[in-house]
């Protein structure tokens, strides 16, 4: 009985040191799920789901294996564990991500800076051909999606380089095949950013280096140099035999095209018969092309096949597959989305006829590009180029209400017109200088450039001064008095036919153009001498804007007003030298009609008003008394004068 | 007609006749170039300042008119003190005698009895050297360019005066300037005109202030107490002048009737723009 006692001894000893902290031991307190305990000071849930152990690949280990220090630890342990070093059994993977973009930041303290259990988790880590891994491939992009994709934090607070990572590689070809057909072959980001050694690309060492690129795409791509289209715009693609070029240097990271680079023909194939003078035999059009044109055009280095898109090269005459017209979105796409988006990808849109699409400005073959001074898009030819539609009488402007009727006349007339005209200054504005060249906009859309209160941004993209000072005075900071919008530029510029604002015509005009919503303040002006003068074509006399400033308004109680009582005295002085303080209170807009406002002039003129109409009243009635008596006096005179001939005779 | 009856008798003095034409000349000047400003949301003065090349030309002859009837209003201060000096001795004496331009009983008799004349309850009254209303558009003239020489030269020198007044003085400047002027170029187009140059006994034009003199029955008729005088003191025969050769009576009235023509446009201006546009 003792030997007994004695064995379970034993054995309970034996126990405690060869199955000290099983699992299950941990579980006991564990699998609680209101088990509470504490980190950095906050309660936290100690709860570990067994079914996660247990689908787990770490399944077979002992909790101990991984938070290593609660070994011999005794029960209830302490609250504050050591952090689980994953390098204890993945030494290599660990050192490689310590020294890894990920790594480093963890190292520096980021707080966004991703660890193990970010990507693989914790006790649920499954096997990575588990399709339900977070790191298995098909998952891969969104794991990483989770930092970078479009507005996470990681993307606006880290320097990041590259934009719209996911939604790009979604729909590249990579994550074509991954995530719509299904090819756990296809490359994820691990595949080409390594899964731990994750390294900027000016990194000697990153995989997507300049140099190493190559080696990381032929992962995949292995016999590339084999197969790879050899004339890539007009030059061979590999300088010399066998070393790649940087594929990124034409295949953009993560926005890698379906069918950028077709298998093409060359443009010696397709010359064969449109370098002569072919016709159509659909609708009789001349399908002649002039390659001395396309070698002289900006796409000098793309093929026809690029353009006109051949769906199988290996029929005798190839081009009969081209079925889709040329679609300039495959390469130019953002501009294409630009121009989907504005009145003219509208109409587009809509079908209608007379909607332009990108050749109408553009033209086909010798695209030359706005820098070349014999394109329709350089600068001086743009109003042309718009008016072809927008001339009075043309087919847009026929749709027109409004100025823009008659815009490309006004513009003609106008300082900007002149300058590009005459002047010759490309750098004056044309049209798409304003209305953008892709993106136009009625003015009634809050995003069009000519929206009224985007104008004064789409002016200072070249009067930049003037915006500056514009927007902190009182027409760019407060709605008018009844809420109406605020000024723009155009209110006193006017659109297209902006004039010099040294010219007659704007000096005299202006008056009006403040009197639209000054009403009163402007008609009380013209009571005074300065308004007067003006009136009659004087145009050196005080107007508006040389008192209250033109750009630089402010109310007169503000310090930075031209008319607020420190300063009044100077701007008076701009045109009168001599002027003194009391000077300055001459009454620019007064009136003699307001008898609370001004009773001194009010008086006045009505003292004179009475003088003048008494003495008018009184002398009036004396010469209307007269009249007969002087009638009466002139017919005397005659019969005096007739008997006096007659006497004589 | 009798030789005595084609004589003629001087009335005015030929440096009052020149100084009545320098008036005529600069007071339309200034009326016209005045009038531009005062009515400048009229078409008309668009064209006018445009006629006298530019608002800023317009300005100028303002001035250089105002300077010229200032000149009259000085010379005539000066011819006056001159005469005191030289035939009447003192200022007593020059203003109580029978050519005063100071308003005496007869002149109230005078308008009494003009009133009476009117209303056909008296014969015409003997009107002496200067009747009252001639006395009355003398003064007026006189105040007329005391009030709208200093106001103008306030405004010509806004800075100057307002050393010694507030601002707004020039705008109350503006308004007596103006309305004063409104009033001396209605007073001297309609009534000055009709009284002294277009009554009907005398129409169509009464040359006398171009010529100086006019023929003793017209004299006789129109000055009775005055002819009266000169027979009594026997100074009549001093008076006789021989009259201007045609020619030069001629250039006279084509130069009344410009003036005339001037006053009447400038009426219809003034009237059109009280009633059709006044602000």
């Amino acid at each position: 009985m003792k030997d007994l006692i004695k064995n379970i001894i034993f054995l309970l000893f034996l126990t405690q040191i060869i199955f000290s902290q099983s699992s299950d031991d941990c579980l006991g307190c564990h699998s609680d799920e209101t088990l509470l305990g504490s980190r950095n000071g906050k309660s936290i849930k100690m709860f570990v789901d067994e079914k996660h152990l247990s689908i787990s690949i770490h399944k077979k280990l002992e909790c101990i294996s991984c938070h290593a220090d609660l070994k011999d630890a005794e029960f209830p342990h302490e609250d504050e564990l050591k952090k689980v070093d994953c390098g204890i059994c993945h030494e290599k993977v660990s050192n490689e991500e310590k020294t890894s973009l990920h790594g480093l930041a963890e190292k520096r303290g980021d707080n966004l800076a991703p660890k193990c259990i970010t990507c693989h988790g914790k006790h649920d880590i499954l096997n990575v051909k588990n399709p339900r891994s977070k790191v298995n491939p098909l998952k891969i992009p969104f794991t990483c999606g989770e930092c970078h994709s479009e507005g996470t934090k990681v993307q606006r607070q880290r320097k990041i380089h590259q934009d719209s990572i996911l939604t790009n590689y979604t729909e590249s070809i990579h994550g074509e095949g991954l995530l719509k057909k299904g090819l756990i072959v296809a490359p994820s980001c691990a595949t080409c950013h390594t899964a731990h050694n994750i390294l900027p690309h000016t990194d000697s060492k990153s995989s997507i280096a300049k140099q190493n690129i190559a080696a990381t795409c032929t992962q995949c791509h292995a016999g590339i140099e084999t197969v790879h289209q050899k004339i890539i715009k007009g030059e061979l693609w590999e300088k010399q035999s066998h070393i790649l070029p940087a594929c990124v240097d034409c295949h953009q990271p993560h926005k890698i095209r379906k069918v950028f680079y077709d298998e093409a023909l060359s443009n010696e194939q397709c010359m064969k018969c449109h370098s002569e003078k072919i016709k159509s035999k659909k609708d009789g059009k001349i399908l002649f092309v002039d390659l001395d044109e396309v070698n002289h055009s900006k796409h000098n280095k793309i093929s026809c096949s690029q353009c006109h898109i051949i769906e199988n090269k290996f029929y005798k005459r190839a081009c009969e597959t081209i079925t889709k017209k040329v679609d300039c979105n495959t390469c130019h796409e953002e501009v294409g989305k630009k121009y989907l988006s504005s009145e003219h990808g509208k109409l587009f849109i809509k079908g209608d006829a007379n909607s332009p699409t990108c050749v109408e400005c553009h033209g086909t073959h010798s695209v030359t590009g706005k820098t070349d001074p014999k394109s329709v898009t350089f600068a001086r030819n743009i109003p042309n180029l718009c008016a072809k539609c927008h001339r009075d009488g043309e087919k847009a402007a026929k749709r027109i209400e409004g100025v823009g009727h008659t815009a490309v006349e006004n513009y003609s007339e106008g300082i900007h017109g002149k300058g590009l005209t005459e002047s010759g200054l490309i750098v004056t504005a044309t049209c798409t200088n304003c209305h953008t060249a892709h993106e136009i906009l009625k003015k009634s859309d809050p995003k069009s450039s000519i929206h009224n209160l985007n104008i004064a941004s789409t002016c200072a993209n070249c009067h930049h001064g003037i915006e500056e000072t514009f927007k902190k005075s009182i027409h760019g900071t407060s709605l008018g008095k009844d809420g109406k919008e605020p000024p723009s530029c155009k209110k006193c510029h006017s659109v297209h036919s902006t004039s010099r604002t040294d010219a007659e015509g704007f000096k005299l005009n202006i008056m009006n153009t403040c009197g639209d919503c000054h009403k009163e303040i402007a008609s009380t002006y013209f009571e005074t001498y300065h308004g007067k003068v003006l009136q009659l074509g004087y145009t050196k006399t005080a107007k508006c804007y040389d008192c209250h400033g033109a750009h630089n308004i402010y109310p007169t109680s503000d310090s930075r007003s031209s008319l607020h009582r420190n300063n009044v005295l100077k701007t008076c002085q701009k045109c009168h030298p001599e002027a003194n303080k009391k000077f300055a209170g001459y009454l620019t807009h007064a009136t003699h009609h307001d008898k609370n406002k001004y009773p001194y002039l009010y008086w006045t003129f009505w003292g004179m008003t009475g003088l003048l109409i008494g003495t008018f009243a009184i002398s009036g009635l004396h010469t209307i008394l007269w009249l007969p008596r002087a009638l009466e006096m002139r017919r005397k005179k005659r019969l005096k004068k007739l008997s006096e001939t007659e006497s004589e005779k | 007609m009798t030789k005595q009856n084609q004589k003629h008798i001087l009335r005015f003095s030929r440096l009052n006749r020149i100084l009545h034409v320098v008036m005529i000349i600069s007071f339309i000047t200034l009326a016209i170039t005045g009038m531009i400003l005062k009515f400048s949301y009229t078409p008309w003065s668009f064209f006018l300042a445009h006629f006298f090349g530019g608002f800023e030309s317009a300005g100028l002859a303002h001035r250089f008119a105002a300077i010229l009837m200032t000149a009259v209003f000085f010379t005539h201060l000066i011819d006056l003190y001159l005469r005191k000096k030289n035939e009447f001795g003192s200022w007593k004496k020059m203003l109580s005698g029978s050519h005063t331009m100071v308003f005496t009983k007869k002149d109230w008799h005078d308008l009494r009895d003009s009133i009476k004349w009117f209303l056909g309850k008296a014969p015409r009254p003997q009107y002496g050297r200067w009747t009252y209303w001639e006395k009355f558009d003398y003064f007026a003239v006189f105040w007329g360019m005391i009030v709208i020489g200093s106001t103008g030269m306030t405004l010509w020198f806004p800075e100057f005066f307002t050393l010694f007044f507030p601002g707004w003085i020039i705008n109350v400047a503006t308004i007596i300037h103006s309305d004063e002027a409104l009033l001396a170029t209605g007073f001297i187009f309609t009534i000055h005109f009709f009284n002294t140059h277009l009554r009907p006994e005398k129409f169509p034009m009464d040359i006398v202030i171009f010529t100086g003199n006019m023929t003793l029955d017209e004299f006789k008729e129109d000055r009775p107490a005055e002819y009266e005088e000169l027979v009594k003191n026997g100074e009549l025969e001093k008076l006789f002048v021989e009259p201007y050769p045609p020619i030069v009576i001629s250039a006279i009235k084509f130069f009344g009737w410009t003036a005339l023509s001037i006053g009447f446009s400038i009426i219809i201006w003034i009237i059109y723009a009280m009633i059709f546009t006044y602000k």
